[in-house]
């Protein structure tokens, strides 16, 4: 079952540098119990995109084409349904929990308050037990709810956030670098806990991270974005081992998987910084830093096309079956 | 052997409100040599930024010492000016490493001129742009900070550092604030500079792929002490200490075959368990597998032995002796 | 230092430096009450410089006094005379060349102190930055003319002595401003950078620190002045100026001395009066737009 489809969206902030394009045009879907991963760098559009789901963007974004959640289309939805679905339809994981929780209220008023806010019905102390709940669920001992968020570390304010996030039984759930700032160890705790989420409760996730290697070890299906657009889609594990974009090929080279004696004292990586999304090139906008380019990619921008079963690529050499890795 | 920097059983205690003591660094041993790259890894709160500032001589020892070339460090300032020539320190994020009032060539040319360098610092300060990368220099001289992109800071920082021309640097995460694709560019810097110029290099990561890319030996850090050090493809690919075997198997496609998610967190500095540190999230322990050391785990802090490939672990030593 | 290259780094970094100071000035520019405290401010000390050139010295001379004893305004005196026959208008153009020296070289004085104990007490810290915390408290905290009157009480009366006593009264304020700037600084990671590069105290409160804070340190200056132009009107009016200089304090303290108020002689008392709050209203309007400049925050930008 599709749960969440983005169709052809587009976003554009104005500002004081004129019109610029954040995401131009991406087609994704999420299935039920499903993981999707959004792989790329800063200023890729993927954290644009995670919010335009929720309609969190600032106002100076213009949003257009359709993003369905369970058929509905989310664009076009009142405000008041819109809030219904925040936290009960869909909801977010920040990077950064510092920032997102309440730095003097105790954990277990935070975990709460969205379950009042969208039950009515529900009593205070039913909500406290809930909360508990959650908090087991994410691995924290229940007396964690009487501390504020400054006595927890980093990981264990993490976990506080997936409990929230959690608290009204979301269908889906957005993860925007959510393992980011985390330790390996810890990362890999919140990476077992959210894959675990996911296959006993059905839910839809989407997780965006600039890992690679991470989204393969947790993803069904990986989207690679490169300025606005997704560049590189298909089934996680294959995208980081054999990438049909060079973007993608690149991506997961600066994440070497230990042990492969290709990678040792050679650490990968692209020449040139990623593009001002005001001042695009022309054709394909990877053409400047890539290795493979032909001339035909100075002209046109390639289109996102299937190349072989479940892969996509939006690449013309990858398109011809030729290799994207140079040398 | 000349130029090597070396911690002996390097101590750093921090007094804390309750006159409760911090012992962020709890008797390292270490060695960076010119021409070698050794990478520092372990999770946030193990001390390592801190062992680093120490061997700077930006944070004092509480015992033990650090020495450059065989002569200990001293405390007085003409002595670690004089230090400061030959280890050089290159941070995290670039964007607060340069002040956003200084150009490109003043924040290059900051330590000649503490230093009383004067001849030829135009030439100099090219020089150190060109080896970082950043070419033409002439072309970087005056850009502000703020008008670089992420990677091209990080080399200005590494230039400023270059432009003494130091055996040492010691970078901490260098790369961990840029963009993935970025990284590689970064790193591959660093080895070019340890291949063409003989540049030692103290690497400080919680990211093991990156000691995989460019280091030739690796010390795991655990709770303000090495627990494994060694050659990385010895350790990252057969990792022996407990903790090293958990982190190398949580990683994608890891050499260990089987994840071991550690239970918990690291405990705080303040409170470093009696005995072996790792014993109470210790995997061995918990299995049973250890028990016939367990009174060794729980009585004594294991050592870390002399050789090649050593570790801290009493289960290790015990195999070994048998 | 030299070098064979046309484009010498040094010259290059003068160009940028012009063209910093060419945005920070279109910055200023677009605030309009800045624009109009500046044309005040400008027409005001041009006046005073130019003051010996329109008007004799002798005007000011008791003995050589033609007018009538506080004449009203006529085709002869503009702006009447006072007791002894002088302009009032001579006596406030040459009043004015007092009150702005005054008022800029205590304000110098103050900033200078301010911003030497704060960098210092805020980058050096510990004992030494307590003690400096402490001291500027205690001046903070004293009735500032109540201190000034003691003061020149004990010291005398000059010119060099006001001075001296109004900047002391209002240092404190600056050191306050500055260490709190110093201590953000402190914290960032190119002061770090610069330790490891070898850098002593002096280099980091040097090229750090205090380009870092001179920004806030000028605006806070601009609103000084008036309140150092304030205060020497004020020690002035209640008798305790250079008797032998005129400002636009012993003025007014002539002024109402010589029963001005109740002989209704309001040319004697507006014109320095006037004057004062014309120099005070320009300074202000200069320092918030240089805030306003300098702290973008307070622009009021869009969010």
């Amino acid at each position: 079952m599709t749960l969440l489809e983005f169709r052809d969206v587009h976003v554009t902030y104005t500002g004081s540098r004129g019109r610029i394009p954040a995401v131009r045009g991406v087609d994704l879907k999420v299935e039920a119990g499903k993981v999707l991963g959004i792989a790329g760098e800063s200023g890729c559009g993927k954290s644009t995109l995670a919010m335009a789901v929720l309609r969190l963007l600032p106002k100076s974004a213009e949003v257009s084409g359709e993003i369905l959640l369970d058929g509905e289309d989310l664009l076009q939805m009142g405000w008041g349904r819109l809030r219904a679905v925040r936290w009960t339809g869909a909801s977010i994981v920040f990077q950064g929990a510092m920032h997102s929780l309440n730095a003097v209220q105790r954990i277990g008023r935070q975990v709460a308050e969205p379950m009042l806010v969208h039950d009515k019905t529900l009593s205070a102390a039913k909500a406290a037990k809930k909360a508990e709940g959650l908090l087991e669920r994410v691995g924290l001992p229940a007396t964690r709810l009487r501390s504020y968020p400054h006595e927890l570390s980093g990981g264990q304010r993490q976990r506080v956030m997936i409990a929230m996030a959690l608290a009204c039984d979301p269908d889906l759930i957005i993860a925007d670098e959510a393992t980011t700032a985390l330790d390996v160890m810890v990362q890999a705790q919140v990476l077992q806990l959210i894959s675990g989420l996911v296959t006993e409760r059905g839910v839809g996730l989407v997780m965006i991270s600039h890992d690679l290697s991470v989204l393969s070890s947790v993803c069904d299906t990986a989207a690679v974005m490169y300025a606005g657009r997704v560049v590189e889609q298909g089934p996680a594990h294959e995208v980081f081992a054999q990438a049909r974009h060079p973007y993608s090929a690149a991506l997961g080279a600066a994440f070497p998987v230990i042990g492969d004696p290709a990678a040792r004292l050679k650490p990968g990586g692209l020449a040139g910084d990623p593009p001002d999304p005001a001042r695009l090139p022309e054709g394909c906008s990877f053409r400047p830093r890539c290795a493979v380019a032909v001339e035909r990619c100075g002209k046109e921008s390639p289109e996102l096309l299937q190349i072989e079963g479940p892969r996509l690529s939006a690449c013309f050499v990858a398109q011809e079956g030729e290799p994207v890795v140079s040398g | 052997m000349d130029k090597v920097l070396t911690a002996r059983d390097l101590r750093v205690e921090f007094g804390l409100p309750g006159g409760r003591t911090a012992r962020a660094v709890d008797g390292v041993d270490l060695d960076v040599a010119p021409g070698e790259i050794v990478a520092l890894a372990g999770e946030s709160g193990c001390g390592k930024t801190t062992l680093a500032r120490t061997l700077l001589g930006l944070e004092r020892a509480t015992g033990g010492e650090v020495a450059f070339g065989g002569t200990p460090l001293g405390r007085s300032t003409k002595a670690l000016k004089a230090f400061r020539r030959h280890v050089q320190l290159v941070l995290q994020d670039p964007s607060g490493a340069l002040n956003p009032r200084h150009t490109v060539y003043d924040a290059v040319a900051e330590g000649l001129r503490i230093h009383g360098i004067t001849d030829d610092e135009p030439g100099r300060v090219a020089d150190a742009l060109a080896r970082a990368g950043l070419r033409p220099p002439e072309r970087f001289f005056l850009a502000y900070p703020h008008e670089l992109s992420g990677g091209q800071r990080q080399r200005v920082v590494i230039a400023g550092a270059l432009v003494l021309e130091p055996s040492i640097l010691v970078a901490d995460e260098p790369v961990a604030s840029l963009d993935a694709s970025v990284r590689g560019e970064i790193l591959s810097l660093l080895l070019r500079l340890k291949e063409d110029a003989g540049l030692g290099a103290l690497v400080i990561t919680h990211d093991l792929g990156l000691a995989w890319s460019i280091a030739d030996r690796i010390a795991i850090m655990y709770l303000g002490r090495i627990v494994e050090q060694g050659p990385v493809e010895q350790v990252l690919t057969d990792p022996q200490h407990p903790y090293t075997r958990a982190l190398v198997s949580v990683l994608p496609d890891s050499p260990v075959a089987e994840p071991i998610v550690l239970a918990g967190e690291l405990p705080d500095a303040s409170k470093i368990p009696g005995g072996c540190r790792f014993r109470p999230r210790c995997q061995e322990v918990a299995s049973g597998s250890a028990l016939a050391v367990l009174g060794q785990c729980e009585g004594e802090d294991p050592v870390l032995g002399s050789g090649a490939h050593a570790v801290a672990c009493h289960l290790v030593h015990a195999r070994m002796a048998a | 230092m030299t070098t064979s290259t046309p484009t010498s780094p040094r010259a290059l970094a003068w160009a940028r430096r012009r063209q910093s100071f060419a945005r920070s000035w279109a910055a200023y520019r677009a605030q309009r009450t800045g624009m109009i405290g500046l044309v005040l401010l400008g027409a005001i000390v041009i006046l005073a410089i130019c003051t010996p050139v329109i008007i004799d010295e002798s005007a000011l001379s008791v003995t050589q006094a033609t007018g009538g004893r506080m004449a009203p305004p006529s085709a002869e005196f503009p702006l009447g005379t006072d007791e002894v026959g002088r302009s009032i208008l001579a006596l406030t153009l040459w009043g004015s060349r007092l009150s702005l020296l005054i008022g800029l070289t205590a304000t110098v004085v103050a900033i200078v102190i301010g911003t030497a104990v704060g960098v210092t007490s805020g980058h050096v810290g510990g004992w030494y930055g307590w003690f400096a915390l402490r001291i500027s408290d205690w001046f903070m905290v004293l009735p500032s003319l109540v201190v000034a009157i003691a003061l020149l009480a004990v010291l005398g009366r000059s010119m060099g002595t006001t001075i001296l006593v109004i900047a002391l009264v209002s240092w404190s304020g600056t050191t306050r401003l500055v260490r709190a700037q110093t201590l953000t600084v402190q914290n960032r990671p190119y002061l770090e950078r610069a330790r490891a590069l070898g850098a002593g105290h002096w280099h980091q409160m040097t090229k750090h620190i205090l380009p870092n804070v001179l920004p806030l340190v000028l605006a806070s200056a601009t609103l000084l002045v008036p309140s150092a132009i304030l205060m020497e009107s004020s020690l002035a009016w209640l008798g305790l100026g250079d008797p032998n200089v005129v400002s636009w304090g012993s003025i007014l303290n002539r002024a109402s001395d010589n029963g001005a108020v109740s002989a209704h002689a309001w040319w004697y008392l507006l014109p320095p009066g006037l004057a004062i709050l014309l120099v005070v209203l320009a300074f202000m309007m200069c320092g918030r737009a240089l805030e306003a400049v300098f702290n973008p925050r307070l622009r009021g930008e869009p969010a």
